[in-house]
């Protein structure tokens, strides 16, 4: 289960939060606004600690508990930071029926981490994905925004390296 | 609103168009089990223990939400629909902690109820994959069990509706999701303010208040130990209920006798320091009115309600009435003037209130709440508590006798003490006073209505010697906001507010006797115990605090006049601005 | 802006863009899976050759809907030939431009007739001429591969916006409404709910009360991206549409509900939404009529549920996604409490055609229940993947065999599985039931939002059915009991029979427990979860049987059950595979036949890889 302790020490950058103060600021009195400031402020600080929904919860007078109920219900918001390269492997049906489980298990091997976690170096973090729709190519990985199709697990080391 | 014609199980009814399937069966006398539902507040049609046959829908129906339509032919018990509840509850016991023989909640636990009724065998077929959820008892009034929690969200609903706190929620989702607060804090983290709502709707023992009947026996049975009670006004409208009684059944006698059975060395009232408050809090608010102080004043009884101010409206608490709680006053006078009369060393005084409250376990521990060098009060105990403990000593409650006296020198007290109970009741109390001591002129008639009944928010203007005094009265802490943000906009301009913490006022509070959400959907609770009250005032003879002539007595001997030296010494208090969340990451 | 100003754009955009008399054309298909395969590159490469030639105009475009052989680049010679090539890489592209855009000699060794057969003797040299397309009817795909999404000069030469025109200036918003029943259109997004209905519940009360028009584009089920597509191929017609729906009911605010895992549609949707805002198409007073109409995104974050109508609703209103009971229904009270009406992607970019078509020409195609076409996502094991749409009615033999051009390596089609995890699995029984959403339904499936993930005789059903059903347990928003609690039981369940340890009175608990769910669950996730399970139940029983009682998974999937062997008259004894055997599992004296200790072995298959002599045998 969540926690508010993280090994990460939360960087509290003026420059940050002027940002996600533009950002409460321009949602202010909106409809439905909590979640596209969620997202933002995730963009601006790459994960959502619990200083980032303080803030959010005294501007936006929401109760801070709905606003962690609404984060941890979805899974693109993350509590705690990633690596600076994401890694994500595409588990959807006609990925897995490709064999993308063991494109994921290779890279496990390799990095060393389970799905979820942050290498220790904080380089790379790993997770799972639903189908991101590039079913013609599968199985597919993604790093950061680069897609890899086709894939089979011996070609996990070279991909990796290129990010090192 | 106009009438349809619907058939329930094969029989013609015309019920009111726009109302639920629930509610037109209860009008046809079937009762359908119901789990999440809470009218008006969780109308979440989640737990589908309701769950009926529509003819012409798509499956089965939730009947909590589903409206009726002209010429609907309900099925409320084919085995289709019984199959779909035994099917429901085998699954929610596939995921509880069915440890029922030690749980708190037995015999009074909804979900134990319906698995009864339904003939659920305790070898759950579903059996798997369980969470372990750790206990939070980090609270001083509450334990939550998520092990127990069966997801209904009538907690959450409470807290988040009717308090304005909203400091559980649920997280996570899906087989993940549980009740619980932000990043996992405790709750004594959190700005959650005590008020116990969230245990007087929880349908099992997931939510429970903290036991502390042991350590009263324990002083009962300590033969050093000089031990006394005092009983809250809205104790002996609710008691009855844990012992069978229809609900607003006032047992005020057979409680006092309770009591004594249990072995308290003296049996007294809360009553009585409820005329005290008046005295206090009166004089208070003429000092404020007459001489420039800050308005409106704002009452000081419900410590669910301080809380709620000192975490969410700091800025008032300037507004907050100095005047501690008639459960503090009564022990600090307890272990002053009592002492002092009874001759016994007020360190060897164990001071035990019984309330209808789980936030007063919080009060008698609160800073500046120990005039005289030690707590005001020593144990707090809840209504259920005292029902559990009169059952443990095995006292036969029913047939106690119903003629009883309280104790002297504190016992007794005037139906304005008695009326603290109920929401608007203390208003009523200090207005009877404040009125006669502004007009100098006795009262012609005692009975405020205008601050009477269940309405969350309620107003009235008085003129009373030539000038208009505008009271609000509210209940529910969601209310109390609404409330507070109209006085700082300026759209209203009170002199005098009462806030109780609980909907309803006391006699609904978080320690009351638990009533299902089948009996809270369809009876008004609050007014019915409320009606105890008022008809206990009615029949007092003295109905206005300042007649009390044991508080006539108290300031002649021992405190001088409201507000005097010692007063403030003993019966006043201060509050401190508290942060919404303590930050964990700080803590230990 | 009015009619005359579509007019000229058209005139303008034909002559100088899409039909240039004496340009060629070069398109790039630059959609998520064109960008993912290389096609960036590629479409640099072009753009550097064509650089101060100004007879060639480069240009990206959309799908085209063969990902599996992108990138895919399209010629358009000034005599109006296509030729479209595949898997285009940089190299390839200079040889294009200098024997075909240049030289004027198409080079046929790359051409799509390569991959896919024209049915005749002749080489495909356009999609057009292939068997694939052939078979389709384009209606919601018309613009995708053909227009550059990013400019909306290009999608109003291909008589864009002209159907809002019409709309507004000649029609009643009763005669839309009207249109739109008449055109026999339903949801393309799973349930088939008539649109024309949905937009008459909510239509009343027009000009008093504020009401908003969404458009569901939080494509979530695996296997399905047709909606994916068209936001990237053609935004502007699903902008359109949503405005004719808010003249329709009288609504002046649209909402686009997008997933978050699609940032190529959300990029081209929001130029799109500031091109028509420009144009004057979208914003106040649209044609000069006292219609106005303004859309706004907002972006999914990661969850499945978030799909359905009324969870995606609370989810724009800043909540956990979480569906509420109906009734009421969103077109009574719906977004904000408000009436709402909810199409899905596919659904609006119809719209726009049927308006300037006319309901008749729609309702001329499909089944007497089910008219026009749908998109279906090929995927799984078939030979083409990829997008197709095809006339309802058409069958699932024709789709597999014929478009998709059938199964590869010569294995058996076993099943197609329709509808996501709602939907279910249809097997031969069923390969020439014409497919509409009847008749879907009928079956234990369901249309879905058109994923169609075709299966052989390597996949095991029930592993296929457990598959789906981890989907679901993982989406579940956890509100209601059944779908909380039901649905992970019923994991469990499958979860004992794949590991050997369930009896055949699982089975009975397992089909109880799923139809349980189908009837009690809150919400249209909740309610079709089980049907991977009982539509497998119902058509592969025996594999469900075999699992149960011979401990067997017929196709060999289902780790649990599977047995590694050494054959000891082929193997050699060299040990490679105990060298790589991760869990030392395997025991030998070299040059004598080894041996797999079947306490040990995890069953990777490393072993199966590692020899090179054949001898691992799995029983």
């Amino acid at each position: 289960m969540a926690t508010a302790q993280t090994s990460v020490p939360f960087d509290d950058d003026p420059k940050l939060r002027e940002q996600l103060m533009a950002v409460i600021e321009k949602y202010k009195g909106e409809q439905g606004a909590l979640i596209p400031v969620l997202q933002q402020a995730q963009d601006i600080y790459g994960y959502l600690p619990i200083e980032v929904q303080k803030i959010i919860a005294e501007e936006m007078g929401t109760p801070l508990e709905k606003i962690f109920g609404v984060i941890t219900f979805y899974s693109f918001f993350n509590l705690y930071p990633k690596g600076s390269h994401k890694i994500s492997v595409c588990l959807g049906t006609a990925c897995y029926v490709k064999g993308s489980r063991k494109v994921l298990d290779r890279l496990q091997d390799e990095l060393g981490i389970e799905p979820g976690q942050c290498t220790t170096d904080r380089s790379f973090s790993l997770d799972t994905c639903r189908c991101i729709g590039a079913c013609g190519l599968a199985p597919v990985m993604l790093v950061n925004d680069d897609v890899y199709g086709r894939m089979l697990p011996t070609e996990v080391p070279d991909i990796l390296a290129k990010y090192k | 609103m106009a009438d349809v014609n619907i058939k329930i199980n094969g029989k013609d009814y015309q019920v009111p168009e726009g109302i639920t399937v629930l509610e037109a069966a209860r009008m046809a006398n079937i009762h359908i089990p119901t789990l999440c539902f809470l009218k008006e507040i969780n109308e979440i049609g989640a737990c589908r223990m309701c769950v009926v046959e529509v003819k012409g829908a798509k499956g089965l129906v939730t009947s909590c939400v589903y409206p009726v339509a002209e010429g609907m032919e309900i099925l409320t018990q084919t085995k289709r629909v019984i199959d779909s509840r035994v099917k429901n509850l085998q699954l929610l016991l596939s995921n509880h902690n069915r440890e029922c023989l030690s749980c708190v909640r037995s015999g009074k636990c909804e979900l134990q109820a319906l698995c009864r009724l339904y003939d659920i065998k305790e070898d759950s077929i579903y059996d798997g994959e369980k969470p372990k959820y750790a206990l939070d008892g980090s609270a001083v009034h509450l334990v939550r069990d998520n092990n127990k929690c069966i997801l209904c969200r009538r907690c959450v609903a409470v807290c988040e509706k009717n308090q304005g706190v909203g400091v559980i929620g649920p997280n996570e989702r899906g087989f993940n999701t549980y009740i619980g607060s932000p990043f996992n804090m405790k709750l004594v983290e959190t700005s959650c303010i005590g008020c116990g709502q969230c245990i007087a709707v929880c349908p099992t023992g997931a939510l429970a208040e903290k036991d502390n009947t042991f350590e009263t026996f324990a002083a009962l049975e300590d033969p050093t130990k000089h031990v006394i009670v005092q009983v809250a006004p809205s104790v002996r409208a609710g008691l009855g209920e844990e012992f069978g009684l229809p609900i607003g059944v006032g047992v005020e006698g057979q409680m006092v006798n309770a009591l004594r059975a249990l072995g308290f060395d003296k049996v007294f009232d809360t009553n009585f320091s409820a005329d005290l408050t008046i005295m206090e809090e009166a004089n208070e608010f003429l000092q404020r009115v007459q001489n420039g102080g800050t308005l409106p004043l704002i009452t000081s009884c419900s410590p669910g309600w301080i809380k709620y101010c000192e975490h969410y409206h700091p800025d008032m608490i300037p507004n907050l009435s100095s005047c501690k709680s008639p459960q503090q006053m009564f022990g600090a006078i307890a272990k002053s003037y009592y002492a002092e009369k009874a001759g016994v060393d007020p360190k060897d005084i164990v001071m035990v209130s019984v309330m209808p409250c789980t936030a007063k376990k919080f009060e008698i521990g609160r800073d500046d709440q120990d005039a005289n060098g030690m707590p005001d009060v020593d144990i707090a105990l809840t209504t259920r508590e005292l029902a559990r403990m009169i059952k443990r000593a095995n006292i036969d409650f029913l047939n106690l006798p119903e003629e009883a006296v309280f104790d002297d020198p504190l016992g007794q007290s005037t139906g304005a003490g008695v009326i603290f109970g109920a929401t608007g009741g203390v208003m009523e109390a200090a207005l009877r006073t404040a009125v006669e001591k502004l007009t100098g002129e006795p009262l012609a008639d005692v009975d405020f209505m205008d601050v009477r009944g269940t309405d969350g928010i309620k107003e009235a203007t008085y003129n009373v010697a030539g000038m208009d005094i505008n009271v609000c009265v509210c209940s529910g802490t969601a209310n109390a906001n609404k409330v507070l943000n109209m006085v700082k906009s300026g759209e209203k301009n009170y002199h005098f507010i009462e806030v109780m913490c609980c909907p309803g006022g006391c006699v609904n509070g978080g320690g009351q006797p638990k009533q299902f959400a089948d009996v809270r959907n369809f009876v008004d609770i609050k007014a019915l115990r409320a009606k105890a009250l008022y008809d206990l005032d009615k029949d007092r003879p003295l109905r206005k605090s300042h007649e009390n002539p044991d508080i006539i007595k108290l300031y002649e001997e021992f405190l001088g006049e409201p507000g005097s030296h010692k007063a403030h010494k003993l019966l006043h208090t201060s509050y401190i601005a508290r942060p919404m969340y303590n930050d964990p990451k700080s803590k230990r | 802006m009015n009619l005359q100003d579509l007019s000229s754009i058209k005139e303008r955009i034909l002559a100088d863009v899409l039909e240039p008399a004496e340009k060629t054309r070069v398109l790039v298909g630059l959609a998520t899976c064109g960008i993912a395969s290389g096609a960036a590159p590629v479409m640099e490469k072009f753009k550097a050759l064509a650089e101060g030639n100004d007879k060639v105009f480069v240009s990206q475009t959309g799908c085209v809907g063969i990902c599996q052989y992108e990138p895919v680049v399209e010629v358009i010679t000034p005599d109006k030939k296509k030729t479209l090539y595949v898997k285009v890489t940089p190299e390839k592209a200079e040889q294009i431009y200098n024997e075909h855009v240049l030289g004027g000699k198409p080079v046929e060794d790359m051409v799509v007739g390569t991959v896919l057969p024209s049915g005749s003797e002749e080489l495909a040299m356009s999609l057009e001429d292939t068997v694939f397309l052939k078979k389709q009817t384009r209606v919601a795909l018309r613009n995708c591969g053909h227009i550059d999404p990013e400019e909306i000069d290009q999608y109003i030469a291909t008589d864009g916006y002209q159907a809002l025109n019409k709309v507004l200036t000649t029609m009643s918003p009763d005669d839309v409404i009207q249109t739109m029943l008449d055109s026999g259109l339903r949801g393309r997004g799973g349930a088939g709910f008539p649109t024309g209905l949905k937009w008459k519940f909510a239509s009343g009360n027009r000009g008093n009360v504020q009401k908003y028009v969404c458009c569901n584009a939080d494509e979530g089920d695996p296997g399905a991206f047709m909606d994916r597509s068209v936001l990237e191929g053609d935004p502007h017609a699903v902008l359109e549409a949503m405005a004719i729906a808010g003249y329709a009911i009288g609504a002046s605010m649209g909402y686009i509900y997008v997933r978050a895992e699609y940032p190529l549609a959300i990029t081209r949707l929001r130029i799109a939404i500031e091109q028509a805002k420009e144009k004057g198409v979208l914003g106040d007073n649209i044609f000069g009529t006292d219609f106005s109409f303004d859309i706004d995104l907002r972006l999914g974050s990661g969850a499945f549920v978030c799909g359905e109508e009324t969870a995606l609703m609370t989810s724009i209103e800043g909540n956990r996604g979480e569906p509420r009971p109906r009734p009421p229904f969103p077109a009574v009270k719906g977004l904000f409490q408000k009436p709402t009406i909810l199409n899905n992607v596919e659904t609006w970019a119809n719209i726009p055609r049927i308006i300037m078509k006319g309901a008749d020409w729609f309702a001329g195609m499909g089944t007497e229940k089910s008219k026009g076409t749908k998109v279906f996502c090929l995927g799984g094991k078939i030979n083409n993947t990829g997008l197709v749409e095809i006339e309802m009615g058409t069958t699932l033999r024709e789709v597999i065999e014929e478009i998709g051009g059938g199964i590869p390596n010569g294995k058996a089609f076993k099943a197609a599985q329709t509808g996501g995890p709602s939907g279910g699995c249809i097997s031969t029984v069923n390969y020439d039931v014409p497919i509409d959403y009847d008749n879907l339904i009928a079956i234990g499936s369901m249309m879905g939002s058109g994923g169609l993930i075709v299966m052989d005789e390597d996949n095991c059903m029930v592993d296929i059915a457990k598959f789906f059903l981890d989907f679901t347990v993982d989406e579940s928003c956890g509100k209601c009991t059944p779908c909380r609690l039901g649905t992970k039981r019923l994991y469990e369940i499958m979860e004992k029979i794949t590991k050997g340890e369930a009896t055949m009175k699982d089975l009975d608990h397992l089909d109880e427990l799923a139809h349980y769910i189908k009837e009690d669950a809150l919400c249209g996730l909740g309610q079709t979860a089980p049907n991977p399970v009982l539509s497998t139940l119902r058509y592969f029983h025996d594999e469900y049987e075999a699992h149960i009682k011979n401990r067997k998974c017929p196709a060999g999937v289902c780790k649990d059950l599977l047995h590694y062997n050494i054959n000891p008259h082929k193997c050699i004894g060299c040990g490679l595979c105990k060298s790589k055997c991760p869990a030392d599992a395997i025991i030998g004296m070299l040059r004598k036949p080894h041996v797999i200790n079947p306490e040990l072995c995890v069953r990777c298959g490393t072993c199966i890889t590692a020899c090179k002599r054949d001898a691992v045998e799995v029983v």
